[in-house]
């Protein structure tokens, strides 16, 4: 690690000024991704703004939405019996992100502004429909994910929160990497009211996508037999050592037939 | 008095201290006024080092000093432990392993410039500022690409990258077998390349005591001795008696921590120049692409069977990768400790081998616990089941048929090695039906009935450890005698220290030499201590490898105890007034058989200190020995390993459902310490077989460079694993102990795979390359129904 400077401000205005007066600040929320990068030297910091006491965590219900504060653990999801009554996928999702140390410090909003390929919570904000919210404003999880490692935000923009829509029926599969265990193929599918909406993570070259192909079969039949004979374009996949694009293709349609199952 | 000898599981004393935070490892040590090392390291694979600008590098705060392959011209290259012959009687090839690179860098990781500097970040700033002008060379990094016609070279005096060409047994014997055969059946084998992945990375200090003159060496190392000796006399020349080597506790070797590398000797070599103390302790990224690889072979073997099913010669031709230099017994590992193994459990009565040794842009390959006995127990276990198959006959029968019987021991095999004892239809019924095998179609059924593959795989096989005659070895090209010794050190008060030459980084040694003595002697386990790991205190030995510990290192303390024995003998009949010939030892006791009169062991040890009623004519005070224990043979253990699988045709995922190990490895000291040993080692082969694999890309880069990419096994890949032992014992070493260390690994990997192989019994699918990771699987199965994509 390089050495840089550390702040830990109190208000949501005291973290954005000086992300903004300082063009190689960085923001630190649960660090799972960011620490490790800085031990290697592969960033090189002027200054480390930790988010940590922003009062940013926090789970409630609000009407028909769920909100999670952006600096909410993923043990703290997976243990919230409000997850777990109002979007259960969503709970055991976060119960299956990394290992319990990593649970304990990784946070949603930090998995979302960084927006890694194989994350799992990109699967559920966008299948879920959720609304990102921000210090300057509320974007939709459809225009939010704009390929690996790129976001909407603004460079010092600071996610507050996220609003999830709660669903008739949600699940998660997830084919996990066996090295890393991040997802390499991760299905979210929920049934909403604004109609059946499947997201895919781990798999694509660009990051988190809907399928749309799934959507359209899944509205006409929530079976898993109604995605029988769609095709996943294998040209669209990644492929590197654990397997090929055409073996994540292949996969993206085993684990939403999946998903399907599970929450029917 | 309470004692725990020979069979109880006592619980390992060494735990408390590793529990709980206290161990001692190296990077725990400090040494006033330590300076700090950082290495900077090759990132191509192959390259001319034009410059190493280090000017810039020098006047970064708080630098000590650089070093450059240049400071290192005039001491020796690091050395090899193993010389191997070609067919043709030439030695291998050898070319200089510098201790920092010059001239050229042949692999990712090698070494170019060591930077020393007051603080770590000091040493990792100083490092980024060093300007290399490196020109990139054509590299080779796979054994196909090494040996190509024309390929680049990785050495210029190793024409064809070829290191050696050696071949054992007797071919025209083998082509008599294949003449008169009824089936030759062949397979093409991949013994896939892994990582070691100790848990505690490599670490060193290098000390230098001016006064003195005497330099010490702290190191993550199963053998410090052989440290000693290799660094000592063929780097430094530095002679022994001004040479320390310090290995403390170490947290885990697998055989990586065997080797004597490059950074040891620079650390020590530096301590000397500058006058100071020198750490250095590697990173998780730096032990991937420093620490010696295991396996990398390419087989292709052909067994030859007559009408019903018997063995009549087996052929094998095998490719092993050295990586770009020879660690220190990399040359072993596919001839010596491999292909002498190719007989397994079976009368094959013909066998002939050849090893074609290769270098390439790569990390130095070595043993990697079991080393090469894994790789010659895949390739035999793996044909066994092919032939049963397309001999149409049952792998059980095909096995029993073959088997070595009971009653053949001493078994000369026809590749140098004679098997002392053994019972290799007992451990196999005894697993068989420890493992239910007779139950499996039912279960297979029912997994069917899930829409799952169900599949059991059986694994007979025998090794060779507990290493090893020192003539023997020294005949096949070992430059070190393979003994071990032991110092009993019996103490005024009857207390008992133990200096053995083993080391123990993991393995419980504490505990299980403690049960020795304690048997043996009959002291209680919180009057003896075992020390190890420090050539300051303990006379001389060879280390922990080979699984040789016990049979070897415990059967030096056996002798040194029974002098002990002799000696306090002696004292008990001067006291007694007895004839030495009338005493007789046993339970901590002297006594003059037929009568009452005995003495402690206790009160013999302080006469032996306070010589006041004593043949002080013919016999010295003291109550100390130390013996030197060379091996009659290797030993032999062996044993059934079965593993049963189930595959999700959807995703080619296996699932390891249970592992049986049933197991002869001679005489149990401690059979919790068993069971451990055994567990682990089975853990390893199931990495190997399901999930590891160093893959380099055809330029020399290391994929899995990292636990993202490389899949060490987790808690959860692993199945409850089913222990059993059957005893046959040792029928040379005193103990009758054969080792435990490394049948897991050696014995689980074609068990698995052959669990794998059959679960696809209905997809065509006749062999598996390890490791059958579910992308894998899903290809073979989809090869085999290519319609169904689209579902």
């Amino acid at each position: 690690m390089y050495d840089f400077t550390y702040a830990k401000p109190a208000t949501i205005a005291d973290a954005a000024r000086a992300l903004t007066g300082d063009a190689e600040a960085k923001a630190l929320a649960g660090g799972m991704t960011f620490i490790p990068v800085l031990k290697q030297r592969l960033n090189k910091p002027s200054a480390i703004i930790d988010l940590s006491a922003l009062g940013l965590a926090g789970i409630k219900l609000e009407g028909d939405k769920l909100v999670i504060g952006a600096m909410t653990t993923h043990g703290a999801v997976a243990a919230s019996a409000e997850v777990k009554k109002a979007i259960p996928a969503l709970a055991e999702l976060a119960g299956n992100i990394g290992d319990r140390q990593v649970r304990y410090r990784g946070t949603i909003g930090g998995s979302l502004a960084n927006n890694d390929p194989s994350a799992c919570y990109p699967a559920a904000v966008l299948a879920l429909g959720a609304t990102i919210k921000t210090n300057e404003r509320s974007i939709a999880a459809d225009d939010y994910f704009q390929g690996m490692f790129t976001t909407a935000l603004n460079p010092n923009e600071i996610i507050t929160e996220v609003h999830f829509p709660v669903p008739q029926n949600a699940a998660y599969t997830k084919f996990a990497n066996p090295a890393s265990r991040y997802a390499m193929v991760g299905v979210f599918v929920a049934k909403t009211a604004g109609g059946v909406r499947v997201a895919i993570t781990g798999a694509g070259q660009n990051g988190v996508f809907r399928h749309a192909g799934f959507e359209a079969a899944l509205a006409k039949s929530f079976t898993p037999d109604a995605l029988n004979g769609i095709a996943t374009p294998a040209d669209e996949m990644n492929a590197d050592i654990h397997g090929s694009a055409a073996y994540r293709a292949h996969l993206v349609g085993v684990m939403a037939k999946r998903a399907v199952a599970a929450a029917m | 008095m309470v004692v725990d000898g020979i069979g109880a599981s006592v619980k390992r004393k060494e735990d408390l201290r590793f529990l709980s935070g206290r161990g001692n490892y190296v990077d725990d040590m400090n040494r006033p006024g330590q300076a700090y090392a950082q290495f900077l390291r090759s990132d191509q694979p192959h390259g001319k080092i034009n410059k190493v600008d280090i000017s810039a590098a020098l006047k970064m705060p708080g630098v000590v000093a650089i070093f450059t392959g240049d400071d290192f011209a005039a001491v020796g290259g690091v050395p090899c432990g193993w010389q191997i012959h070609s067919k043709d009687g030439s030695p291998m090839v050898e070319p200089r392993h510098p201790v920092l690179a010059a001239g050229k860098v042949r692999h990712v990781g090698d070494p170019i410039a060591m930077v020393v500097a007051e603080t770590k970040q000091q040493a990792k700033d100083a490092a980024e500022a060093i300007v290399l002008d490196i020109e990139t060379l054509p590299a080779v990094a796979g054994l196909t690409a090494a040996l190509a016609q024309g390929a680049p070279l990785v050495h210029d005096e190793a024409p064809g990258n070829v290191c050696f060409d050696w071949h054992i047994g007797d071919k025209a014997a083998v082509e008599a077998g294949f003449a008169k055969a009824h089936k030759i059946v062949r397979l093409d084998l991949i013994n896939n390349r892994l990582v070691p992945n100790a848990m505690e990375p490599r670490a060193a200090i290098g000390d230098y005591d001016v006064s003195s003159g005497e330099y010490t060496l702290y190191t993550t190392s199963q053998n410090p001795h052989v440290i000693r000796l290799l660094m000592g006399a063929f780097v430094l020349s530095i002679p022994e008696h001004k040479l320390r080597v310090v290995a403390p506790d170490v947290g885990g070797g697998f055989g990586s921590k065997i080797f004597h590398y490059a950074e040891e000797a620079a650390l020590t070599w530096a301590a000397g120049k500058l006058q100071r103390p020198i750490k250095w302790t590697a990173d998780r990224t730096e032990a991937f692409i420093t620490d010696a690889h295991g396996r990398d072979h390419i087989s292709t073997a052909e067994l030859a069977l007559d009408a019903e099913g018997h063995f009549m010669a087996l052929k094998v031709n095998t490719q092993a990768n050295m990586g770009a230099y020879l660690s220190t017994f990399a040359p072993s590992v596919p001839t010596y400790l491999s292909a002498t193994l190719l007989a397994g459990v079976y009368k094959t009565p013909a066998i002939y081998a050849e090893v074609k040794a290769v270098f390439t842009n790569t990390v130095p390959v070595d043993a990697y616990r079991g080393a090469g006995r894994p790789e010659a127990t895949f390739l035999v276990e793996r044909i066994v089941d092919v032939a049963a198959r397309e001999m149409n006959m049952d792998k059980v029968e095909i096995r029993k048929k073959n088997f070595i019987p009971k009653e053949a021991f001493p078994y000369q095999t026809p590749i140098a090695l004679q098997y002392d004892s053994g019972d290799y239809m007992a451990t196999f019924d005894g697993c068989l039906k420890a493992a239910d095998y007779a139950g499996f179609e039912a279960r297979r059924r029912a997994s069917a009935a899930k829409g799952k593959l169900r599949g059991i795989g059986i694994s007979t096989y025998v090794e060779a450890c507990g290493i090893a005659p020192s003539a023997v070895a020294g005949a096949l090209g070992a430059r070190a005698g393979l003994y071990e010794v032991a110092n009993i050190r019996v103490h005024p008060t009857g207390s008992v220290t133990v200096f053995t030459g083993a080391h123990s980084h993991g393995q419980g040694h504490e505990t299980t030499f403690a049960q020795l003595v304690s048997e043996q002697l009959g002291v209680a386990h919180d009057m003896i201590d075992i020390v190890h790991g420090d050539t300051g205190k303990v006379p001389f030995g060879m280390g922990t490898y080979g699984s040789r510990s016990l049979s070897v290192g415990g059967s030096a303390m056996v002798k040194a105890m029974d002098k002990i024995i002799a000696k306090g003998k002696k004292i008990a009949a001067h006291l007694m007034e007895a004839d030495v010939h009338d005493i007789e030892f046993k339970d901590g006791k002297f006594s003059v058989m037929g009568t009452d009169k005995a003495k402690t062991f206790g009160e013999i040890a302080l006469t032996a200190y306070v010589p006041h009623n004593y043949p002080i004519e013919e016999l010295e005070p003291g109550l100390e020995e130390t013996a030197f224990y060379d091996p009659k043979n290797f030993t032999y253990p062996g044993g059934c390993h079965i593993a049963e699988v189930e595959i999700d045709p959807d995703t080619g995922t296996v699932s390891m459902l249970n592992f049986t190990a049933v197991d002869d490895i001679g005489r149990v000291i401690n059979p919790m310490i068993v069971e451990g040993q055994i567990q682990g080692g089975v853990a390893q082969g199931i990495g190997q077989a399901l999930l590891e694999h160093a893959i380099y890309d055809e330029s020399g880069q290391l994929l899995s460079g990292s636990m993202m990419d490389y899949t060490m096994p987790r808690a959860d890949d692993i199945p409850n694993i089913s222990v059993g032992t059957e005893v046959t014992l040792c029928t040379h070493n005193p103990l009758g102990s054969k080792g435990v260390g490394e049948v897991g690994a050696i014995g689980s990997p074609p068990a698995v795979i052959n669990a794998v192989v059959d679960a696809l019994r209905d997809y065509g699918v006749r062999h598996v390359d390890m490791p059958a990771t579910p992308a894998k699987i899903w290809a073979m199965i989809e090869a085999y129904q290519p319609k169904m994509a689209a579902e």
